[in-house]
């Protein structure tokens, strides 16, 4: 039973394949990055792509009416008695706090782009002999071709592009995408016409019609949603920008009653002062106000939020990754179940012969003699293994000239050798070799039921032996634990997920393999209705399960999962299948994108609550300096002891501008994931984003006041 | 001394913490219907179902009784000089008054803007005034289930009708009937007779020169007793008097004010743990209570400690004249000096706190105390002076207000705490790394948003009208003190208007009094209106909101909890909910609280100059 081909097994790869490609990880500001990005702050200022950031574009919006207040004054409109050059400097901070923000998006975008733009490059790296008009042939680039263009493609030769043979026959190694090292015969006509572009072609000459023109294949359209062309906010993006609205409006809802308040201030203090001429506090001077309001809305992380999902994204692809939607990758973060391939996953490749176990009076070497000679002609890589251990331990098997070879087959599941002079050996699954062995009128031993149950309860997989009809042993094969894979599915399930290993072995093997590699659970004897039926059974308790495949009969499952990655490796059915695609075929990947959508979410989180928490150490400065013209025993409040109303008011500006290109490299990076149950993680996250955000600006902004009086920049 | 200012309001707290736990079992066993009626209810409880509801439904039908109730409170009080229990032939209250009252009590606030025993009948006392007191307490509770069984995915959130019949048959009337008769025992008056003469051995009202003559004086009795006990615990607060629990029918004793206090904490402490009862999350729901707890503990011991525990400032001697140099631009030299002169303190024994405005028999602390309770739990019934607590003091039973959550008014606060919580899980949860969610169903931007529209309604309506009528005469002409503390006598009013709580800073020139009154307050009838608005809008929106985004997270699939989940039953937990209502809280108020409460706190004594 255990040589059928296992249905969830990965076709295997070719050793000699590699990824497609690999994105080097860059540093964080690459000088023709930075230059571009920082153009694209500029350009980004024009009020309707302002707009999409709602915060910031209320922060453009103040400081445009912070500067028609100084063109006012310049002409001697406003009166105030505070000097222009105070709001000079005012200005100058608002618009930059929006150039910042705008450098952050605009520095994520290039460093996106900067990748995609790679990434196709190298997709596109192919010449292609193009059939012109004429007949003749042209050499161009794969990456000017176009749907409707025929290629010529001869042995040796990468076909440049997704299309259909029209004329011809070859044998094509489509390694590179489905991982098959076997050739496969391509020919025109019938339904093995379609081939694929960045396989080779081995043998022949064909010409193919290209189906899908350069930068309109599968890999380009994730490549485009990767550089933020087509890029869709998640709905926690969407939420959250809600939120950061509705905490602008709310701030508009506090500063703008400040202005009667104020004047209201005013008018006691004239009373109590005895005086006719009008009072002028900071707190009814408009150009303040919208400082305040300024420093209030969460611009830090009104600023870096559209930086965060861009670079979760790009950081995605930095582990050759392509996610073909933002929502995937944040999805990722809330997986509860994953499901992984036993094979390639959790074991190497394939079982492997490990023992011969004599029955009667047989000698293991026997044994192994007789299962080298009937695999000689099993080409499974389980056949493969037991030549491979048997001449390990001895020497070379040679088979009797004019023998006989019997192949595998799906319906034997048996393979085996017959000699000349009439002797056959037969080794295969269990049942079917005792049933060629009663058909021979052999004789079963007794104990050969016991001892197949013992070898299956230990998660290795019993073949029998037979030489004619006597039960000579039997092969033991065993599958070979990854290393470290403990330490993996424990991470993960600190992270709150479990693991299920799909298997296509019988329920005994499968448990003790699970129980050997730590998953948590595993389905058995597995076929697509039943991955299909698993993951919806799961979804139906309301968890979301992830899954990987590479096979087309992986498809359904890949659908139907809530994160589905593919391996680069895997059929075009896969892919399409799947929200990810892998270009390392590594199936382990899951967990970095696990933790990868995890980071994104924590990121945001993270830098909306330290952006709240800062307002707290704002208002200290702030208010005290509102009404020092009014209500001058408020200077209690000052806790800071800053040099003067306007020096404390410029110091919030500026830390509040200063903050943001401070994070940036955060927001790029990601605050770390940490598996440590979401208690710990909650109270970490709050320890240093919430308590530190309260703390950090009176540090910051007191620093800043200290340096404006050193550079006498302040009065 | 410790023992006298602490005992009462440990007491309090400690009571009602125990009763919320047998008593809210009771209540979730109501709400979910598990009781079997009385044949005779059972009929009632037939005919009023008119079968399961959704959310638009249940909503409209809130609001269609709402309107209904509307329309018969202005009846009532528009007709009042044609009404019966009229022996002293009172007329119709101001049209802009009574526009305020109606409003007032159908949205459980009471802010009064007249004063009960002056301008109102025993007819209108009990069928505008209790009975709105009975109908409006029910209504938050019923938005409240209606939200718990949103949350619990039902299909149905209930039947509106039903849900309110069973608030008020087997729970207001039977407290309410248990605590009236406490009142009765400790000297309340309850009749229908409307007052009584006779001749005093004093002069009857202060300031008149004395004669030697007796003079007769008329006071005013009714159904106090039964006003009283569902004043207190529907949190409705309206006095029969216009001096409230201070008044020595509505509030006689010590032992009385007691069950004042106590009876209007019962319904709030409990609903929060009913709420942990009907959703299976107990523990979740202790958590909150304890939160709850702790804010409200907080705002007590302000109160008691700047209140019982500091002299009254304005008593006292401030012997250092400070100065203050500020920018200027006419003065020479750019600035000018304000000055804040010393002050001689008065012969005034002051050990025991500030007095002013206190009633003795109650206690030292029991002012204060009263003060914070009665604005944590949006009732706003007083017995003592809030205008006259220590200015610091003052602003225990605003940060109360503005919270609005310290257990809140029955349903309300509760709600108003889920709201905090969404928005506190929203950001927290996304800490932790996973899509935020709340009792495992995922927070999304539709949920963010309707729990901001409910939250942004308070602050709203508070700074938004403080900053007009400070800068008007409509503030300017009404407040009865310069400077910081007559803003503080603005914020306090639309505070009082828009958390529901009808509490006041007496002082603040509001009463217009009869439509045909002689000198009313000048301004009194922008006050009625502005007023009116804000606890309108203020009631409303933050419980349509909130039922709508319940029942749109209790329509999505819910996921089970696992490790990378936020507990929502931890102590973590609790410190996050906590810090979210802290730093929101501060966020939104600290300017007005620097600009009133503080700044008089800080100021010259005598604040004016």
């Amino acid at each position: 039973m255990n040589n059928v081909p296992d249905i969830t097994e990965p076709v295997q790869k070719a050793p000699s394949q590699r990824p497609l490609r690999r994105v080097k990880p860059r540093g964080l500001l690459e000088k023709e990055t930075a230059k571009a990005a920082l153009k694209q702050s500029f350009v980004m200022l024009r009020p309707d792509i302002q707009w999409k950031n709602p915060v910031m574009f209320v922060v453009e919006v103040g400081a445009i009416l912070t500067l028609l207040y100084i063109v006012q004054a310049a002409w001697g409109g406003a009166a105030s008695q505070e000097p222009i050059t105070y709001f000079i400097a005012l200005d100058a901070w608002l618009f930059l706090t929006v150039l910042f923000a705008n450098f952050a998006t605009a520095l994520a975008e290039a460093r996106g782009r900067a990748q995609a733009d790679s990434l196709r490059k190298a997709r596109h790296d192919t010449p292609a002999y193009r059939l012109n008009a004429a007949g003749a042939i042209e050499e161009v680039s794969s990456a000017v071709l176009k749907a409707g263009d025929r290629v010529v493609v001869q042995a040796g030769q990468t076909i440049p592009g997704d299309g259909e043979i029209i004329e011809g026959i070859a044998s094509v190694d489509e390694s590179a995408i489905t991982g098959e090292s076997a050739p496969v015969i391509r020919a025109a006509g019938g339904d093995r016409s379609g081939v694929t572009g960045g396989t080779v072609v081995l043998s022949d000459r064909i010409v193919v019609l290209i189906t899908s023109g350069s930068g309109d294949s599968f890999l380009d359209r994730m490549i485009a949603l990767v550089e933020g062309a087509i890029r869709q906010r998640s709905p926690n993006e969407i939420a959250l920008t809600l939120l950061l609205s509705a905490f602008t409006l709310v701030f508009l809802i506090v500063v703008i009653p400040l202005w009667p308040m104020a004047w209201n201030a005013e008018q006691y203090m004239m009373g109590y002062l005895g005086i006719q001429q009008p009072l002028k506090s900071l707190g009814t001077d408009i150009p303040t106000l919208i400082a305040l309001l300024v420093c209030l809305i969460p611009t830090t992380i009104g600023a870096l939020l559209a930086a965060i999902g861009i670079a979760g994204m790009d950081r995605a692809l930095q582990a050759n990754i392509i996610a073909k939607s933002g929502k995937a990758v944040e999805l990722a973060g809330d997986i509860d179940v994953v499901l992984l391939d036993k094979t390639g996953t959790i074991t190497i490749g394939n079982r492997n012969a490990t023992t011969f176990l004599p029955i009667g009076n047989n000698l293991a070497a026997d044994v192994g003699q007789l299962a080298a000679l009937a695999s000689a002609a099993d080409e499974t890589p389980e056949g493969k293994s037991i030549v491979r251990l048997f001449e390990k331990q001895n020497q070379t098997v040679t088979a009797p000239q004019d023998s006989k070879f019997v192949p595998f087959t799906a319906q034997t599941r048996m393979s085996g050798i017959d000699f000349p002079d009439g002797r056959r050996i037969r080794k295969g699954a269990p049942d079917a070799v005792i049933k060629f062995v009663e058909d021979n009128r052999g004789s079963i031993p007794a104990d050969l039921n016991s001892l197949i149950s013992s070898v299956a309860a230990k998660g290795a997989t019993p073949l029998v032996v037979a030489d004619g009809n006597q039960i000579a042993g039997l092969i033991v094969l065993e599958d070979i634990l990854k290393p470290h894979m403990h330490e993996r599915f424990e991470r993960l399930r600190r992270m709150g997920l479990r693991t299920v290993m799909i298997t296509g072995d019988n329920p005994l093997t499968a448990a003790y393999i699970a129980r050997q590699a730590g998953v948590d659970d595993f389905l058995a004897e597995a076929t697509p209705e039943t991955k299909l039926a698993y993951i919806r059974k799961e979804q139906a308790g309301g968890k979301l399960v992830a899954m990987m495949g590479d096979g087309t009969n992986d498809a359904p499952a890949l659908a139907q999962a809530d994160v589905a990655l593919a391996m680069n490796a895997g059929t075009q059915a896969a892919k399409e299948a799947a929200n990810m695609v892998d270009l390392d075929s590594d199936p382990t990947k899951l967990i970095e994108v696990v933790e990868i959508g995890k980071q994104l979410l924590i990121t945001r989180g993270s830098l909306t609550t330290f952006s709240i928490a800062n307002d707290v150490a704002k208002y200290f400065a702030i208010i005290p300096a509102l009404f020092a013209g009014t209500l001058p025993w408020l200077g209690v409040m000052d806790i800071m002891h800053l040099h003067s109303p306007t020096s404390a008011i410029l110091s919030a500006v500026i830390f509040n501008a200063l903050i943001i290109p401070a994070l940036i490299p955060v927001a790029l990076k990601g605050v770390k994931y940490r598996p440590l149950g979401a208690d710990a993680l909650l109270r970490r996250n709050l320890l240093i984003w919430g308590l530190g955000g309260v703390i950090l600006p009176f540090i910051g902004i007191k620093l800043i006041d200290l340096i404006l009086v050193s550079l006498h920049l302040v009065n | 001394m410790f023992i006298q200012t602490w005992f009462l309001p440990f007491l309090l707290l400690a009571t009602a913490t125990v009763i919320a736990f047998p008593l809210s079992r009771y209540m979730a066993w109501i709400m979910d219907g598990k009781y079997r009626p009385l044949p005779v209810f059972r009929w009632f409880e037939e005919h009023l179902d008119s079968g399961p509801q959704n959310w638009k439904q249940y909503t409209c039908s809130l609001l269609i009784f709402n309107t209904i109730l509307f329309i018969f409170g202005f009846l009532i009080l528009a007709l009042q000089p044609w009404m019966p229990l009229n022996p002293d032939s009172k007329t119709m209250l101001a049209p802009s008054t009574i526009f305020n009252s109606v409003v007032s009590f159908m949205t459980n606030t009471n802010l009064q803007h007249y004063a009960g025993d002056q301008h109102l009948t025993n007819f209108s006392q009990i069928f505008f005034c209790i009975a709105n007191m009975f109908l409006s307490a029910a209504i938050g509770l019923c938005a409240l289930t209606a939200i718990i069984r949103a949350f619990r995915s039902s299909s149905t959130l209930g039947n509106f009708f039903v849900d309110m019949w069973r608030v008020l048959v087997y729970m207001f009337v039977p407290a309410a009937f248990i605590i009236g008769l406490i009142f009765i025992t400790q000297g309340s008056p309850m009749t229908f007779q409307t007052s009584h003469s006779l001749s005093t051995l004093e002069p009857a009202a202060m300031g008149t020169t004395d004669t030697g003559e007796a003079k007769q004086q008329t006071i005013v009795v009714g159904p106090v007793a039964a006003l009283e006990s569902i004043k207190m615990l529907g949190t409705n607060g309206g006095g029969f008097y216009g001096m409230n629990s201070a008044h020595p029918f509505e509030n006689p004793t010590g032992l009385s004010n007691f069950f004042n206090a106590l009876s209007m904490m019962l319904f709030p402490f409990a609903l929060v743990l009913m709420y942990g009862r009907m959703l299976r999350k107990f523990r979740h729901s202790l958590v909150i209570f304890s939160v709850m707890l702790v804010l409200m503990t907080g705002t007590i011991i302000w109160a008691v400690y700047f209140d019982t525990l500091k002299p009254n400032p304005t008593l006292t001697s401030h012997p250092v004249a400070k100065t203050y140099a500020i920018a200027s631009a006419v003065a020479p030299g750019g600035k000018t000096v304000v000055s804040t002169p010393a002050v001689a303190g008065l012969p005034v024994d002051q050990h025991l706190g500030n007095l002013e405005g206190k009633e003795m028999r109650f206690g030292v602390s029991a002012g204060a105390t009263f003060a914070a309770l009665t604005t944590d739990v949006t009732c706003g019934a007083v017995n003592a002076e809030s205008d006259s607590l220590n200015p610091i003091a003052a602003l225990s039973p605003m940060v109360g207000m503005w919270l609005n959550c310290v257990f809140g008014g029955k349903g309300v606060g509760m709600v108003n705490m889920l709201l905090y919580l969404i928005i506190g899980i929203f950001v927290a949860g996304m800490m932790v790394g996973r899509t935020p969610e709340y009792l495992g169903k995922k927070i999304e931007a539709r949920e963010v948003k309707l729990a901001i529209i409910a939250l942004l309604v308070h602050p709203f309506m508070i700074l938004m009208p403080t900053g007009l009528f400070a800068a008007t005469d409509w503030g300017l002409k009404a407040v009865s003190n310069p400077g910081a503390h007559g803003f503080s006598q603005i914020l306090y009013q639309f505070s009082s208007a828009s958390a529901n709580n009808g509490s006041a800073f007496d002082g603040l020139g509001v009463t217009y009094g009869f439509w045909n009154a002689a000198n009313p307050a000048p301004e009194a009838i922008a006050w009625d209106i502005a007023a009116g608005l804000v606890m309108l809008f203020s009631r409303f929106l933050p419980i349509i909101a909130p039922i709508a985004m319940a029942a749109y997270l209790g329509a999505k699939k819910s996921s089970p909890f696992g490790l990378g989940t936020l507990r929502d039953d931890s102590v973590t937990f609790g410190f996050l909910l906590l810090g979210t209502i802290v730093i929101i809280g501060a966020l939104l108020f600290l300017p007005v609280a620097a600009l009133g409460p503080v700044a008089e706190h800080l100021g010259p004594i005598p604040f004016g100059g």
